[in-house]
């Protein structure tokens, strides 16, 4: 990268690390939300089971 | 003929638009994907040395594609924003909210790979010339919507606050865009003129384009995925919502 080498990796390196994140964080976000309306549906289950 | 219109306003529904952004998400995905490969090979392999700055430039083909990723995805906010406040459509809201991370990302990298251009063309990693504080200040408004939002309890006044502060921010994208015409800067004008014939290489020009395609297929693949998990969260009490997680 003819001395350029560090600026050049620099930037697409976080601009690569970056996008690779966001998509995994997003869907973390999805599943939490979905395991916890299961959780509350089986919750709400188990509860008319007792009473 | 009445029978084949498309009633495209019961999209507006989150309860309708969440099956409907699960089925476009992975074509987003796809593009984007494409296009980054296609660009990242023009940009890295095929577009030749620049004559002055040597290897360095090749940073543009992220700089460029974040730069102008950043202001477009702010001004789509500000629309939803917008739209949410004055039609009172939560699905508008939601999506403003949903764009907002990935435009602080884009504004962020932005900044981030201008800097490591700066340090080795200008001598300085930072100036507070107006392109550069202009999109500091985007990147602050991004911030500055999502902390507001976030501090609202109640999601329908987080909306309308979130869509004031993201209307007025709106002011600061042309500001933005014109910078480097109204005030004398350090960062050089316009890479591509809709008026002028282009001055780069052609290769160069395209290996830009492809990766400014390819951030906006990605933006609008985030927001979908992040506009899917804040509909389940929001509606979260509504039945569709419980009897769509079985």
């Amino acid at each position: 990268m003819g001395g350029y080498a560090f600026y050049v990796w620099g930037s697409f390196g976080v601009a690569a690390v970056a996008l690779a994140i966001e998509p995994l964080l997003l869907r973390k976000r999805q599943h939490d939300v979905i395991d916890s309306l299961r959780r509350e549906r089986s919750a709400d289950q188990q509860q008319g089971k007792t009473v | 003929m009445n029978n084949k219109i498309i009633h495209w306003f019961k999209f507006g529904s989150p309860q309708s638009f969440y099956p409907l952004a699960g089925k476009m998400l992975p074509w987003f995905v796809a593009l984007a994907v494409i296009l980054g490969i296609a660009g990242l090979w023009l940009g890295l392999f095929v577009a030749p040395t620049d004559a002055t700055q040597g290897e360095g430039y090749r940073i543009i083909f992220i700089h460029v594609a974040a730069s102008w990723m950043s202001m477009f995805l702010y001004a789509v906010m500000a629309f939803w924003a917008g739209i949410g406040l004055a039609l009172n459509t939560r699905l508008s809201s939601m999506m403003a909210s949903a764009i907002a991370p990935t435009g602080a990302l884009m504004a962020f990298l932005s900044l981030w790979t201008g800097a490591l251009w700066g340090k080795p063309m200008w001598g300085t990693w930072w100036v507070w010339d107006a392109r550069l504080t202009s999109e500091l200040i985007l990147l602050f408004l991004y911030l500055g919507f999502i902390a507001l939002q976030a501090a609202i309890d109640e999601p329908r006044r987080a909306d309308k606050a979130g869509a004031i502060l993201a209307l007025v921010g709106v002011v600061n994208v042309p500001i933005i865009a014109f910078s480097v015409k109204w005030w004398n800067t350090l960062h050089q004008g316009a890479s591509i003129s809709m008026t002028k014939a282009p001055s780069m290489a052609v290769t160069m020009l395209w290996g830009m384009l492809l990766m400014a395609l390819c951030l906006w297929m990605y933006s609008i693949a985030m927001t979908l995925m992040r506009v899917r998990a804040i509909i389940l969260e929001r509606e979260r009490h509504s039945d569709w919502v419980k009897h769509a997680v079985e």
